[in-house]
């Protein structure tokens, strides 16, 4: 294994180290679900690419062979990791919005957070699930 | 080197934990838990992974991509109950 090699992967993982730092303390550290969306969807998101790329490289370049079991994860949580911040997003909204303040659609269909709830208004209280009406 | 770099990532990627467990343990709502958990589990398939180039095997790659999937649709799961009520209507 070369210097060049080890020195990258080096600096990938610590790089990737301070990422997923930086995304846990954001979600420690900002005021309310909304900005604290942000920190693990997108920093720690990133440090667990660094770390898998890092992971990549360090097999290709000390075992001489090629592994995709790490482009696997890193697609899955590529992808994943947007839907998840869209549903959490979409929870907090149903318990804490009133449909009266979010900004009108695009479609006059209204927002589907509340389409159970259409025309109630009623704001669950934290962390009560909503009645089911299924 | 990617010895001493192994341990900071290791450390870094730990203290993460914490943090998350912090905000399981005190986040005002049940969608902050939600997240930290989710969070949670980004960072124990960063740890799995880590601990794989330590050893150099690729066992943990399998433990890795069962993790992001179960994690996955746990925090779908969570969130659909919290928005409906129901996980499968």
């Amino acid at each position: 294994m070369t210097f060049l090699a080890e020195a990258v992967v080096a600096g990938l993982l610590v790089v990737a180290g301070v990422f997923g730092l930086v995304g846990s303390y954001g979600l420690v550290k900002l005021p309310d679900l909304m900005t604290r969306l942000h920190a693990p969807t997108k920093a720690t998101t990133l440090g667990v690419g660094g770390v898998l790329v890092a992971s990549m490289l360090h097999v290709a370049t000390a075992e001489g062979r090629v592994s995709f079991h790490e482009l696997l994860v890193t697609l899955f949580l590529f992808l994943t990791a947007p839907i998840t911040a869209n549903y959490i997003a979409k929870a907090w909204l149903h318990g804490h919005a009133r449909p009266a303040d979010l900004p009108p659609t695009a479609t006059g269909a209204g927002w589907a957070t509340f389409a159970a709830t259409a025309g109630g208004g009623s704001r669950d209280e934290e962390g009560a699930p909503p009645a089911g009406e299924g | 080197m990617i010895g001493a770099a192994l341990a900071f990532a290791f450390a870094c990627f730990g203290l993460a934990l914490l943090l998350n467990l912090w905000r399981v343990a005190t986040g005002p709502g049940m969608a902050e838990r939600i997240l930290a958990l989710d969070t949670m589990a980004i960072n124990a398939i960063a740890l799995l992974v880590l601990y794989g180039i330590l050893q150099g095997t690729a066992v943990y790659f399998e433990a890795s991509v069962l993790f992001a999937m179960t994690g996955f649709v746990s925090t779908v799961a969570y969130a659909k109950y919290m928005l409906r009520g129901d996980i499968i209507e």
